[in-house]
């Protein structure tokens, strides 16, 4: 750890570039914590939007008329405007109206990036689901009722592990999609990657370099996730099943 | 940017059942509820809005309308920063594309890392840079060329359009038999005229509906523009409600915007789902 300081420090003195992030105590925290809260920020809205998602893709199946059209239109809703003008829209329009609670707003600004971010991922994450519901052969669920099983027992142990290995690539893509969305949350002073790094590049006037260890850091952080679920999805396919 | 391609993904996984399925019925029920909600909300905001007003002020309907003219000037410049961009993106991308399916194992190798680099970089990320990093005018030979920031905006926001390109021709390049190459072979076809004449023409039919999917992502992500200072359509809501400092505008006024946007781009997704579907059946 000294002996990558130091070198960070000789390049510094040798080249000009200027990563004080390696070798300054305080910017390394301060970039380090950046990180962390991406991808806290990441991780959060990840598992709520699984999880929401699960639920509006199966209201999107409803018998009721009016069930279906209202989840249909918030889904279309979500997909079809911008996200910062909905992270803006929940943080400065709805933020303010919402009641205080002892004095203070319900949420802060990191509440309002979860609310925002999640329900921006749902709609897409319940599209994805849909999809890999209505792949699953209709033959299959035929053949597991003929064998006994009940239509819960047959969902739960036929369909949703078929549609979960169909899902996987769609819900990777999604998943990066997400880590690259929290860049958003800049704008409303997150203190996430991108803004630690802004507040980094001003004090120190190394605009170029935060940069490009921006940018890798959050290739690197993509292509983490692409191995992970490659080797998830290796892991977790059914011979025969698929391609 | 949240840069989606769940369109062009579910093309590949969805059996065309399920698809005309998707495309079609579905969509066809379901057209203009969003839109209504949207609208429901501005209305029943602006209406809510209209009775905490003080006496002597202007209604929040009022202000909508006065502020329209500048708002509508706003959302044109989105518009003029996407075409930009996407010109840029679509030319970059078709070449990036092109030399991704190259005989010559470097331009492969080069080019794959470009794409991989640019399609998994955010697009706040890529603004930035190009915003910081390129100047402001350029000198060739004395002559003094400017460089405005709007313009930089839209490179910023063409490199990952590019990079999505570049994998939106490689798939379709890919998807067409190699029964066609053969048989452009053995009539004596070279390869650049087989790639020319008769590949990609056919790609084209399977590369529109995912290009406006990006052609819609991309009108989207011109918001951002903001955060790096464009006077675009964003920009120029922050300095409204901050001119008129009435809390009863906020709630109205973004949802105004959001209907902007929506307006523009849910009809491009239809269309877009229209299209593949009717590609899906032949």
């Amino acid at each position: 750890m000294d002996d990558l300081a130091a070198w960070f420090q000789w390049l510094h003195k040798a080249a000009g570039i200027r990563l004080t992030v390696f070798y300054d105590a305080y910017d390394r925290t301060r970039f380090v914590k950046g990180l962390f809260t991406t991808l806290e920020l990441s991780a959060y809205c990840l598992i709520l939007s699984v999880a929401l998602g699960a639920v509006v893709a199966w209201l999107q199946g409803s018998r009721v008329a009016f069930v279906r059209r209202a989840v249909s239109g918030y889904v279309q809703l979500f997909r079809n405007t911008p996200p910062l003008v909905q992270l803006y829209f929940f943080y400065f329009a709805l933020g303010p109206a919402l009641p205080k609670v002892d004095g203070q707003p319900l949420l802060g600004s990191f509440g309002w990036a979860v609310v925002s971010l999640t329900l921006l991922e749902t709609a897409f994450a319940a599209e994805i689901f849909r999809a890999g519901i209505e792949s699953v052969p209709r033959a299959m669920i035929e053949a597991a009722e003929s064998l006994g099983y009940s239509r819960w027992k047959a969902y739960q142990r036929v369909v949703l592990p078929l549609a979960l290995r169909v899902t996987m690539p769609a819900m990777t893509n999604n998943m990066v999609n997400l880590v690259k969305t929290t860049t958003l949350a800049y704008a409303i002073a997150v203190p996430e990657l991108v803004y630690m790094s802004a507040q980094i590049w001003s004090e120190q006037v190394n605009v170029p370099e935060m940069m490009v260890l921006l940018l890798v850091t959050y290739v690197a952080i993509v292509g983490i996730i692409n191995q992970v679920m490659q080797w998830l999805e290796a892991r977790l396919r059914i011979p025969g099943f698929g391609q | 940017m949240n840069a989606h391609v769940s369109t062009a993904t579910m093309t590949v996984l969805v059996p065309r059942s399920a698809l005309r399925l998707v495309g079609w019925r579905v969509a066809d029920a379901f057209s203009t509820r969003a839109g209504v909600a949207l609208a429901a909300t501005l209305v029943a905001s602006a209406a809510l809005a209209q009775l905490q007003a003080l006496p002597g002020q202007p209604s929040v309907p009022e202000l909508l309308v006065k502020w329209t003219p500048l708002l509508a000037q706003g959302f044109l410049f989105n518009v003029l920063i996407s075409v930009v961009a996407m010109t840029i993106g679509t030319a970059a991308g078709v070449l990036l594309g092109l030399a991704r399916i190259s005989r010559h194992a470097p331009a492969r190798g080069v080019s794959w890392v470009v794409v991989q680099f640019f399609r998994n970089a955010p697009w706040l990320v890529l603004l930035f840079f190009v915003m910081y990093l390129v100047p402001f005018e350029f000198h060739v030979r004395g002559v003094t060329l400017p460089f405005p920031d709007w313009i930089k905006a839209s490179l910023g926001l063409a490199l990952p359009v590019m990079a999505n390109m570049a994998e939106i021709v490689r798939g379709a390049v890919q998807s067409i038999p190699t029964g066609q190459w053969e048989a452009a072979r053995s009539l004596a076809f070279s390869r650049r005229q087989t790639l020319w004449m008769i590949i990609l023409p056919q790609c084209i039919k399977r590369m529109l509906p995912p290009w406006m999917n990006w052609y819609a992502i991309l009108t989207m992500a011109t918001t951002l523009a903001s955060i790096v200072g464009v006077a675009e359509m964003m920009t120029l809501t922050g300095r409204i409600t901050a001119a008129e400092s009435r809390t009863d505008l906020l709630i109205p006024i973004y949802a105004y915007v959001l209907l902007w946007f929506f307006a523009y781009c849910y009809p491009i997704a239809r269309w877009t789902r229209q299209l593949e579907a009717r590609y899906a059946e032949r």
